[in-house]
């Protein structure tokens, strides 16, 4: 402290209040504290109430109207899900979007594990394997749907050049309505395919080595290895993978608008196209929001599923 | 005896070479062929049977390509996403993850349950609303529209949280008692240790925003602040007509960037989407 030559007593008058301030400091750091928490977490908050929370009831809300963006909100109940449910085209649409969903989540499934099993040795070709396989994942579906949409052409396409020199006769596969979801599930499988592979991999890697030393040791059959060994030990993983892939699949948008458009003849046409559909180019709120929410109950049992799983895993004691 | 067991053997790394070859001809072949299409010109594009090998490459494609879309418009809006969404995350997701981690205060386990309630909604499922919100705000067309929705992630708060959790304790005690405030250890302490964590959130952030398509399709009317993903789309009619060759060059110039950062990087970028899953 500096000496400005006057004695403790000088300073006395200014101490006296000394004891209420630190009352009150002492109150107003322990309200700072007890905010700190809130003031943390309040910007994730906010933007999640604000562009999650709020626009699902918004469109829960709207799926009870009647509206064209223009004119006024016409109330309508239910009406909007008893038009939904009448209506033959939303079974199309639904039947295609559950069509795509269980093939190419079954197929990538089955064909990645297969996939694991057959790349999981650390070797240098099956490092390079996997990195080709993984390529698609991590680039735009925009460029996978038109690689595609090029190579499927029917005239000038090489797969169907390819098939030709194998003596068959050319596919179709974007313009035969009773294809076109088939080419859809190949190119989806080939672009998801290498997520699958990556994570089942890693999962069998984690998996105690002393167990397969175990089996070595009984001469059992490589095919057994994996039923015994290998499949349960990895089917948690399996588990939330084939969910999240599920999810992925409810919402595909991207290849449908650039390959097929939805068509021909609605063949191509799932869920949240349609729900872009009908608020985008035909003006609809109401109706779409009807979809959007069957959309939501959709990802909502897979979620439940999801976490009902992860909190029965947390509670025997599994790893999480 | 023994040459039933040769033969088993190299008729064993026969069919594992064939099909190594076959799983590399399904991956690779789609890119060399938007590739090699990219520098063919419109003859060569249409040949049939199909030319493998082009000796002349046609790069005037590409600048077809910069004629027919506003190319380095739409790359500076790519990147203006991509990374405005990124710098939001990192001051939302960071906090909000030390708090979680660290504090149990009133309500927390409600607002964590809500974050881990919204991680699985998706954009397909929230574009209808959020479009009519921001277009009763006159922010359709805008940066903000683009960037604000993605501006926290629940998924990035749960995998920090998990990290954060993991510090000991008593390396944060230890910082309380040199009184450091809260801001302080969360910069200081907890950023250099939760670094790989972030790092690989920050990359899988933006690999898929910079490929994303859906958002900056419907939430834009213009080419404003349209993005490359979406902008290379409208190259599919040039000219009154489908030119594959300039769509597989514009499609070359959206991944080529990420397909060159992947050559570079692939353990990481692979171990990071590993992770992502792993959890």
């Amino acid at each position: 402290m500096r000496d400005t030559g006057k004695t403790i007593e000088a300073y006395l008058p200014l101490a006296m209040p000394i004891p209420r301030m630190a009352a009150a400091e002492k109150y107003l750091r322990r309200a700072a504290r007890a905010a700190t928490p809130y003031m943390m977490v309040a910007p994730a908050i906010w933007s999640l109430c604000v562009f999650v929370v709020y626009p699902i009831l918004y469109m829960i809300w709207l799926s009870a109207f009647r509206w064209d963006m223009i004119g006024p909100k016409i109330y309508v109940g239910l009406g909007n899900f008893a038009e939904l449910f009448s209506n033959p085209d939303f079974y199309v649409v639904m039947g295609n979007t559950f069509r795509f969903m269980f093939f190419s989540v079954s197929i990538s499934i089955v064909g990645a594990l297969l996939l694991a099993v057959y790349l999981k040795a650390k070797t240098r070709t099956n490092a390079i394997l996997q990195s080709f396989i993984f390529t698609p994942y991590i680039i735009s579906m925009v460029s996978v749907a038109f690689m595609w949409v090029w190579l499927m052409n029917s005239e000038y396409g090489l797969l169907n050049f390819i098939l030709g020199k194998a003596g068959a006769s050319g596919v179709r596969w974007l313009e035969d309505a009773s294809v076109a979801m088939y080419s859809m599930i190949i190119v989806a499988v080939w672009k998801g395919l290498g997520y699958n592979v990556i994570i089942l991999i890693s999962a069998m890697h984690a998996i105690p080595n002393q167990l397969y030393e175990a089996a070595a040791l009984d001469n059992t059959k490589p095919l057994k290895t994996f039923f015994r060994i290998t499949l349960p030990m990895i089917s948690p993983t399996l588990f939330f993978l084939t969910l999240m892939n599920i999810i992925a699949a409810f919402k595909v948008f991207e290849q449908v608008a650039l390959m097929t458009g939805g068509g021909p003849i609605n063949a191509t046409n799932t869920l949240v196209f349609d729900i872009y559909q009908f608020g985008f180019k035909f003006y609809q709120l109401g109706y779409a929001s009807a979809q959007g929410v069957v959309l939501m109950a959709l990802i909502a049992v897979c979620t439940a599923a999801y976490f009902g799983a992860l909190a029965r895993r947390v509670h025997y004691g599994g790893e999480a | 005896m023994q040459a039933a067991a040769v033969f088993r053997k190299t008729f064993g790394t026969a069919c594992r070479i064939a099909v190594n070859l076959l799983i590399f001809a399904i991956f690779f072949i789609p890119f060399y062929w938007m590739f090699l299409t990219a520098i063919k010109n419109l003859g060569q594009t249409l040949q049939t049977p199909p030319v493998f090998w082009v000796s002349k490459p046609h790069w005037e494609n590409f600048s077809k390509v910069f004629a027919a879309i506003p190319f380095f418009h739409m790359l500076k809006n790519n990147l203006i996403m991509t990374f405005g969404i990124m710098i939001c995350q990192f001051f939302t997701v960071i906090p909000a993850a030390y708090a979680f981690a660290r504090f149990r205060f009133a309500g927390s386990g409600f607002l964590f349950g809500l974050t881990l309630a919204t991680m699985m909604i998706p954009a397909q499922l929230v574009f209808l609303p959020l479009f009519l919100m921001f277009s009763r705000m006159g922010l359709i067309n805008s940066y903000a529209s683009l960037i604000l929705p993605w501006a926290t992630s629940s998924f990035a708060i749960f995998m920090l949280r998990q990290t954060f959790k993991q510090v000991p304790r008593e390396l944060i005690e230890a910082a309380k008692l040199d009184s450091a405030s809260e801001w302080k250890i969360i910069f200081k302490l907890m950023l250099p240790i939760a670094k790989p964590t972030i790092v690989t959130l920050g990359l899988i952030t933006f690999i898929l925003n910079w490929n994303d398509y859906f958002w900056p399709f419907v939430l834009t009317t213009n080419n404003a602040v349209r993005t490359l993903p979406v902008g290379i789309t409208s190259l599919n009619i040039v000219d009154g007509g489908v030119k594959y060759h300039i769509l597989m060059a514009g499609n070359l110039l959206l991944v080529a960037p990420v397909l060159v950062a992947f050559f570079f990087a692939q353990k990481q970028i692979i171990k990071a989407f590993t992770y992502m899953g792993g959890k």
